[in-house]
């Protein structure tokens, strides 16, 4: 033992080589290999269906290599078990938040472990002062007794990160921390995971945000196709050659040259694109969650939203694209009032939506991939009722070849697909239909750098022929790059509508925390 | 387009469709929970002291083994087929439909009372599509209610459904004692027109048994379930809301309507399994008729995984074990099926997921 302690400090704390790992006719894994020194913040980088989450999950327990061999701390783990995992210290935060939205912080934390009085009821001071004390330890501060339900996503997600700190865990794996944050949360966890790493915990970042792995980690491990192309160190390298590295191309990282706006053409009659004149809905507990937006969007036009998520912007979706009632307001497409009309007249006039959640609302995930293509088309695609098979398929076969959607069987079911392949479902759907308004909501989001390439260009192309478009992005290069003018919501209302040669990052911040209140109606 | 990941080394395929997957996923887990069920048999005739290979035997003699018997599983099924089918169309809108029971009695009941209204002598061709048309109705009729206070209200369709039995049983049986009996009974006259013809009619090998014409409807509303759920833009629809009412409400589909249609049919789907007693059998509504199938169709949805198709043999299975129950009474209590329905009810809830994780397991070895 003593000797282990000895040379622990030149051992890796996580080494795995060579690992093997296939789902039927797949390759997940195919000799991957990582090596994570101890006290090290680590990026694992590549596009979605790297292998990425697969490798992270055979790290964890989850599942068993069919070759290969992992060691932690110098000890020979492969194919442990969850408990096993947990025990030695290893925590994963999932992407997902695995939080009872009924229960307090502190009552989260000691689920599966409560201390208790007596051995039967929960000593919940013993459970708010452990957290307490955690959290001001880590720096992770979050109050114990506040209800899971009440928390916004960033502090949920130091609940997360406290939970397997709680649980004793030292190597901590992080699956897309930031996709949710705003800026100032982003900065918030990353000076945490700085004095983590300080402390002499060792972090594995999984991400494909290139700016996040060139600003936090010290080294990097780059996959490709289920194997492992490159471990490099932070310091001698640039996010373009990450790129290259897991695309196997040169990639443009910036959204591609901008196309000039069109010129107005002189047929467009003035009431074209999408027009929302002072709309009003009314969440639960009565709350207006959208107060009074006006806003048009015209042919040919991207307008941006940027925001902390939770400030409306989804409730906006939503009620533009029909899935919620307004309370106050008129939508007009076209110039055609749709305000109080369902979601298949909206289609009608010219509306088209990519879904924040192709999981709940996107997909019907136990569908094949021909019959997700024809969701919301379903009448374009029946006579007299009867779902005509063969075009289905052949409408299939043509969205699979245009948009490069792998695998490329249309009778997979869509769970079946990565998440960027699943997300190429629905953009190709949505952009195969006839419209004239686009509502794009977090379009990339969970979507590997070259299937963002593919879905920016599309969205410019659309732009190109005259579409209106309102882009929803909790990124904010994204809304930065595509859109022509830029609008930040806070609190229900548009803060602030810029061009978007006006705006920063930095000007868009702090309209977004509330700091700055602008000019918008 | 240039500069966009779009490569055409791919080229997308129909072929490799994971048919034959599905089909084992499909047909495993039942046959699993059979096996489990036997070797309860087994064991439950072992503690009465009797020789299970004797009592199946039996059992098997007793129900495929002599026309008679196979006649009264195939009536069995019949009804069966038809409330496992009703059950299985809600289901596969995401709704539980406990309300077969009585939809199925309403359904007699309009049956009946077509066939006593119509002349005597009305072609069968004229009365069976006319008979079959008010079974449905009063199932649809009784089937809508729940449907209704759902989109309405947000109802839940298990209580009312449960609920509504009660009342349209209990108002079937006021009609019946009140007002349209036989004296001495509690059935009506026999229907002038619609019976059907038994299957002893046309193979006198089947004499006795209560077979009759009815089967070949039932197989066909299989058929036409399935063509409904698997081919129809409505079944899309239906589907659709079933498995992700939030991604069916997006694709523009009016998840109220779906409901308010596959609740409907699916009230007319059990009413319409009324005849095989009313038309086939008996010729008269006779109260208490419907006697559990309603609710002998939720297991039969559920072990027949909510495919016709599978729904059908489910039936069946169920049918031989009811009619088998009766042929092995003088060596072990017929209750004992009843229990061995439970048993393999139980374990097809059980075994689908570990028996589906199992197949993936294996087909991933074997693929490596």
């Amino acid at each position: 033992m003593s000797q282990m302690e000895e040379g622990s400090a030149s051992l890796p704390a996580i080494r795995m080589v060579g690992i093997e790992k296939s789902f039927g006719a797949i390759m997940a894994n195919r000799r991957a290999s990582l090596e994570v020194m101890p006290g090290e913040i680590h990026a694992l980088v590549g596009e979605n269906g790297a292998g990425k989450s697969t490798l992270m999950r055979i790290l964890g327990g989850l599942m068993k290599p069919d070759a290969g061999r992992v060691e932690v701390n110098g000890r020979d783990v492969t194919g442990w078990s969850t408990n096993e995992a947990i025990a030695a210290g290893i925590g994963i935060v999932h992407q997902h938040f695995m939080l009872v939205p009924t229960l307090t912080v502190a009552e989260n934390l000691v689920l599966g472990c409560e201390p208790k009085t007596r051995g039967v009821v929960l000593d919940y001071n013993r459970a708010a002062e452990d957290v307490q004390k955690l959290s001001s330890d880590t720096g992770l501060v979050v109050a114990p007794e506040r209800l899971i339900a009440d928390l916004s996503v960033g502090e949920a997600q130091r609940v997360e990160i406290l939970k397997v700190l709680f649980r004793g865990a030292r190597i901590l794996v992080l699956d897309e921390p930031t996709a949710v944050l705003s800026p100032p949360e982003v900065r918030e966890l990353w000076t945490v995971l700085r004095r983590l790493r300080d402390n002499g915990d060792t972090i594995v970042l999984i991400t494909h945000r290139l700016d996040e792995v060139v600003e936090l980690s010290d080294t990097i491990t780059v996959m490709r196709a289920g194997q492992t192309v490159a471990r490099i160190k932070t310091s001698e390298t640039t996010p373009a050659e990450i790129a290259k590295l897991m695309v196997g191309r040169e990639v443009s990282l910036s959204a591609g040259k901008r196309v000039q706006p069109i010129g107005r053409a002189s047929d467009v009659r003035p009431d074209q694109g999408l027009e929302v004149r002072n709309l009003g809905i009314t969440g639960s507990h009565g709350v207006r969650v959208v107060d009074g937006v006006s806003f048009k969007v015209n042919p040919g036009e991207i307008l941006g939203i940027a925001g902390v998520e939770g400030n409306g912007q989804t409730e906006l979706i939503e009620a533009l694209a029909g899935l919620r009632s307004v309370s106050s307001g008129d939508i007009l497409i076209d110039g055609v009032d749709i305000t109080r009309r369902p979601v298949a007249v909206r289609h009608d006039a010219g509306l088209s939506h990519i879904p924040e959640d192709r999981h709940r609302r996107g997909l019907i995930l136990e569908y094949t991939v021909a019959d997700n293509l024809i969701l919301g088309l379903q009448k374009y695609f029946a006579k007299r009722g009867v779902i005509d098979d063969d075009r289905v398929m052949d409408n299939a076969i043509e969205e699979i070849t245009a948009f490069d959607i792998r695998p490329g069987n249309p009778l997979l079911p869509a769970r079946a697909l990565s998440g960027g392949n699943q997300q190429k479902v629905v953009v190709a759907r949505e952009m195969g239909r006839g419209f004239s308004v686009l509502l794009a909501s977090q379009p990339t989001r969970g979507v590997d750098v070259g299937a963002i390439e593919f879905i920016h260009q599309q969205l410019l192309d659309a732009r190109a022929k005259g579409k209106a478009i309102l882009l929803v992005s909790a990124e904010l290069n994204e809304v930065l790059a595509l859109s022509d003018r830029i609008a930040v919501m806070y609190r229900g209302k548009f803060a602030v509508v810029m061009p978007a040669a006006e705006a920063s990052e930095e000007v868009l911040g702090e309209y977004m925390i509330g700091t700055k209140k602008g000019n918008a109606a | 387009m240039t500069g966009s990941p779009l490569t055409a080394e791919i080229k997308p395929t129909v072929s490799g469709a994971p048919w034959r997957e599905r089909a084992e996923e499909a047909l495993f887990p039942p046959f699993v929970a059979l096996l489990v069920a036997l070797i309860c048999g087994d064991l439950l005739i072992l503690s009465y002291g009797q020789s299970p290979a004797a009592v199946y035997r039996l059992l098997l003699e007793g129900t495929w083994g002599n026309a008679y018997g196979f006649g009264q599983v195939l009536y069995k099924a019949t009804t069966l087929a038809f409330t496992g089918l009703a059950v299985s169309f809600g289901l596969r809108a995401g709704l539980f439909n406990i309300g077969s029971e009585s939809q199925l009695a309403a359904g007699g009941f309009a049956a009946a009372l077509t066939g006593l209204a119509l002349p005597v002598g009305t072609p069968l061709v004229l009365a069976l599509p006319v008979c079959m048309i008010a079974a449905g109705l009063a199932g649809g009729v009784v089937g809508s209610v729940p449907a209704y206070l759902k989109t309405k209200f947000g109802a839940h369709e298990v209580i009312v459904t449960i609920m509504l039995n009660f009342i349209v049983l209990a108002l079937l049986n006021w009609f019946i004692a009140g007002h349209l009996h036989v004296p001495e009974t509690l059935h009506t006259p026999e229907i002038h027109a619609g019976a059907l013809l038994r299957l002893a009619d046309m193979f006198p090998r089947f004499h006795g048994s209560a077979a009759n014409l009815s089967l070949v409807v039932a197989v066909l509303a299989a058929g036409v379930v399935w063509f409904y759920l698997f081919r129809a833009r409505d079944g899309y629809d239906l589907r659709a809301v079933g498995l992700q009412p939030d991604a069916a409400e997006y694709g523009g589909i009016s998840v109220g309507r779906v409901w308010l249609r596959a609740l409907t049919l699916s009230g007319v789907i059990a009413g319409i399994g009324g005849i095989n007693y009313v038309l086939g059998y008996k010729h008269y509504y006779e109260d208490g008729f419907a006697g559990g199938a309603g609710f002998m169709g939720i297991a039969v949805a559920l072990v027949g995984r909510n495919h016709p198709i599978g729904v059908l043999i489910a039936a069946f299975f169920f049918a031989t074990l009811s009619q088998g129950g009766l042929a092995i009474h003088a060596f072990v209590p017929k209750q004992m099926m009843d229990v061995l329905q439970g048993v393999v009810i139980l374990a097809v809830a059980v075994s689908v997921p570990e028996v589906r994780r199992i197949l993936r397991g294996a087909r991933r070895r074997s693929d490596a």
